[in-house]
């Protein structure tokens, strides 16, 4: 039995629906019933148990449950039960308020295994509607141009639409092709965002002042060309380093992730207080300093096949 | 402070010159007094807050946090300040954040041993774009790349007025700029200059394409390839402005030093090569000096420099520029034999029988330190930037290598998309490639877009932006000069390679090799 395993297993328990947890091929496959929709849309026919927040069910002696992670539609920490102890899995998390996803539930522990995508002390999200009100801003600023937000496919978009909502932007929101389908997935799953019109092959003056939604990798590529003088947005925690927004030639950067910040991070080591944290996925150097500095043990797990830069 | 935050965010993240301009103009406009003027003064360089050095920033970021976190982070983040900008607790939200002139007095009323503390309480006082300006504006380094010029050009667009008349009377103003903005804002006259040397822009020539000039109305003249710099003197002080009107008076102080007479006068600034029996050396030598703030007198002897004078714009306090060239060369003559010849020489004119003439005397010239030849008509008046007609820069002819692609990176802007930007190589003796230089430019519409498919399809890795391709393409490499170089593996270093041509008809075994760049050497 393997948590989100990297090479297809007998068995997997998976997390949540991003490529790097969620990979096609394994055998026998356990995920809430949204992450298992959104595999099934990413890779076809993948069938597998639906184990929806808070059930579980028995596997060799160990008790195995999953709880909501607050990181995108579906993601969930799973928790392993044995003689007593409780090992947790975060998988990805944040606890954040986020409108598309179920809201993280702190689980009592004696192992915690952590992410630590953001595992820096300079990683301080803000908060979203600041951020919202900044590309709101910039839209209004360049009715006749265009603002293309970088966001990741699956969770950074709708919640980015979402929020839009929530801020009282009603009008059309243009979505990258590569995005419709897990758009509707979420309208499926009760996830309201409003009317969404695909952006490709529209004529540039259809498309002056709108905010257009696309995957990071569409940026710099001639698919934005199309774009009516396009300013550069992205929506990712790295935005937060001058430096890295510059390298990306992002010219409006929005601090939103869907991970936890640092001080998310620390905070959740104090509320569990487990007796053990292993400290995976990002910069497990500095969590794990900031352990030792608050008499917590903790250990680096290392892990293959995950990629910490492009989602977040 | 909010404010001026959000122009450094502004800055930083804006790539085109024009908007730039257009967010330093806004700010300009809708702040108040004295607060603009001392944001003018941090962007354009001349603000200088003497209690606040980084070290104060590193001490404050080790009082407050852990030391291996603090390293860590600002591994990460590669710029101190930032990292104890985004690090610091925050606490914005109860006093009032600070105006840009609260910080400036109460920065510049402390002692240098209680500036830690003053600048802690601020910090409290904003947000984390604020903490970053904050840090930025104390210690002088905004590196939003904005040049002195820029600022006042934009002061220039932000009130109506010419980057000229602001040019003029700068020097004579401090830092917060009252008077100036008063002037801006037409409630005064023109600040007088009074007893300043400052900046006159440039006159610049367009490039001769194809054609000729009669050379009874043109004066021929040696194009040679160091920095154009202007030297103004009052008397009183003397300072020396590059191309972009910035002041570049403290990387060359011993010719500031050394001008002994007032005016204001136009010339090349070039190093003195033994090699050449005294004459000027290449340009290579000449940018072992440039983007120095202070020289050591180790420099100053192993790189001496002096100015060759083109031009002359005014001779004491007479200004010559609404003279012809034949009159301000007469005058420029007589100046400079007033002038240390040790420092100071005059650009010859070229005694050509006619144009044919001249063609044979720029292609039989060697020496390292010519570009070209100028022409400018004998009639012209000293005229601020490019006017059609009355000067021209002919260039000599390039050189040429065939070179093979290694490495290819997306452009910027309007290149964003494609593959533009190219690593080449030559062989070396035992057979491998070891890249000689980097070119952008020189090929068409058309051929951008079969290279950014070459490189598409081609490509044999990546490392981060960049794509290494296969090693097949031939392109014919153009550029003014090569010469030594320790920074570069093969050796060789290229001045302006551009590409001009593709060479798909050309094995990629055929190309030059490294030794055949280094017979090309000055």
């Amino acid at each position: 039995m393997w948590i989100d395993p990297s090479r297809p297993a007998e068995r997997a328990l998976v997390t949540h629906g991003h490529a790097d947890h969620a990979r096609s091929g394994h055998g026998a496959v356990w995920a809430t019933p949204e992450t298992l929709a959104i595999m099934a849309l990413r890779y076809g026919t993948e069938m597998g148990t639906p184990v929806p927040y808070g059930d579980g069910f028995e596997h060799g002696g160990v008790k195995i449950s999953f709880h909501p992670a607050g990181h995108v539609l579906g993601s969930a920490q799973i928790l392993l039960e044995h003689a007593g102890e409780r090992v947790v899995v975060t998988g990805d998390y944040k606890r954040r308020f986020d409108p598309t996803c179920t809201p993280f539930e702190p689980v009592a522990c004696d192992v915690l295994i952590t992410e630590a995508t953001f595992g820096l002390p300079v990683f301080t999200h803000p908060p979203i509607e600041d951020e919202i009100a900044k590309l709101l801003a910039a839209r209004d600023a360049n009715v006749d141009g265009c603002i293309v937000v970088g966001a990741y496919a699956l969770g950074k978009a709708q919640r980015v639409i979402a929020e839009l909502r929530r801020a009282g932007y009603d009008a059309p929101i243009y979505i990258h092709g590569a995005m419709q389908k897990m758009c509707d997935l979420y309208a499926a799953h009760n996830v309201p965002l409003g009317d969404l019109i695909m952006a490709t092959g529209l004529a540039k003056s259809e498309l002056k002042g709108a905010i257009v939604i696309a995957p990071p990798s569409a940026m710099n590529d001639r698919w934005a060309q199309r774009l009516p003088e396009p300013i550069t947005a992205m929506a990712s925690g790295w935005m937060r380093v001058r430096q890295r927004a510059r390298q990306r030639n992002v010219e409006l950067p929005l601090v939103i992730s869907d991970h936890a910040d640092w001080t998310e991070l620390t905070d959740t080591l104090l509320e569990l207080r487990p007796s053990e944290t292993w400290i995976t996925h990002g910069r497990t150097d500095a969590l794990g300093r900031w352990c030792e500095l608050h008499q917590l043990k903790a250990r680096a797990l290392d892990l293959i096949g995950r990629e910490d830069e492009d989602e977040g | 402070m909010q404010a001026f935050a959000a122009l450094i965010d502004g800055l930083i993240y804006t790539r085109s010159r024009d908007l730039k301009i257009r967010l330093i103009a806004d700010y300009l406009r809708i702040t108040p007094d004295p607060d603009r003027g001392w944001a003018l003064a941090a962007l354009a360089g001349t603000l200088n807050i003497a209690t606040v050095k980084s070290a104060a920033i590193r001490a404050m970021a080790e009082e407050r946090f852990d030391p291996m976190l603090f390293r860590m982070s600002r591994d990460y983040v590669g710029d101190t300040a930032e990292t104890v900008a985004l690090m610091w607790p925050d606490k914005s939200g109860g006093d009032a954040a600070p105006t840009v002139s609260e910080v400036i007095d109460l920065l510049n009323s402390t002692s240098r041993a209680r500036a830690p503390a003053v600048l802690a309480e601020l910090m409290d006082r904003l947000d984390a774009n604020g903490r970053y300006a904050l840090l930025k504006l104390a210690t002088g380094g905004m590196r939003v790349g904005i040049s002195a010029r820029l600022a006042k050009t934009a002061f220039g667009q932000a009130f109506g007025v010419s980057v000229d008349d602001v040019e003029e009377v700068w020097h004579a103003l401090r830092p917060p700029y009252t008077e100036l903005f008063v002037w801006g804002e037409g409630r005064t006259e023109r600040p007088d200059p009074a007893d300043s040397a400052f900046f006159r822009p440039f006159m610049l020539a367009h490039p001769l394409e194809d054609g000729s000039v009669h050379l009874d109305e043109f004066a021929a003249e040696w194009k040679w390839d160091g920095i154009r710099i202007q030297i103004a003197s009052t008397g009183g002080e003397t300072r020396l402005f590059s191309r972009g009107g910035d002041e570049v008076t403290g990387s060359f102080p011993e010719i500031a030093a050394a001008f002994n007479n007032i005016g204001v006068v136009d010339g090349e600034l070039l190093v003195r090569g033994d090699v050449q029996g005294g004459e000027a050396a290449s340009f290579n030598a000449l940018q072992q000096r440039l983007g120095r703030k202070n020289v050591t007198a180790a420099m100053q002897a192993e790189y001496p420099v002096f100015v060759r004078l083109y031009d002359i714009l005014f001779d004491g306090s007479e200004d010559l520029r609404g003279q012809p060239w034949t009159a301000r060369r007469d005058r420029l003559e007589l100046f400079t034999a007033k002038l240390d010849p040790a420092r100071f020489d005059l650009s010859a004119v070229i005694a050509a029988r006619d144009f044919e003439h001249l063609a044979e005397i720029r292609a039989a010239a060697r020496e390292a330190a010519i570009e070209g030849v100028m022409l400018k008509r004998r009639d012209s008046l000293y005229l601020a930037g490019r006017k059609v007609g009355l000067w021209y820069k002919w260039k000599r002819e390039p050189l040429v290598a065939d070179c093979v692609m290694m490495y290819a990176q997306r452009g910027s802007g309007k290149r964003s998309s494609y593959y533009s930007d190219y690593t080449f190589g030559c062989w070396t003796e035992d057979g491998n490639l070891l890249p000689v230089g980097k070119a952008y430019s020189g090929f068409s519409d058309e051929e951008l877009k079969w290279l950014d498919r070459f490189v598409r399809n081609n490509t044999v890795a990546r490392f981060g932006p960049v794509r290494e391709v296969e090693k097949s393409l031939v392109l014919e490499v153009a550029f003014d000069a090569v010469h030594e170089s320790k920074r570069h593996k093969s050796g060789v270093a290229m001045r302006f390679p551009r590409i001009s041509r593709l060479r798909r008809d050309k094995p990629a075994e055929e190309a030059d090799t490294i030794s055949a760049l280094r017979a090309m050497f000055d």
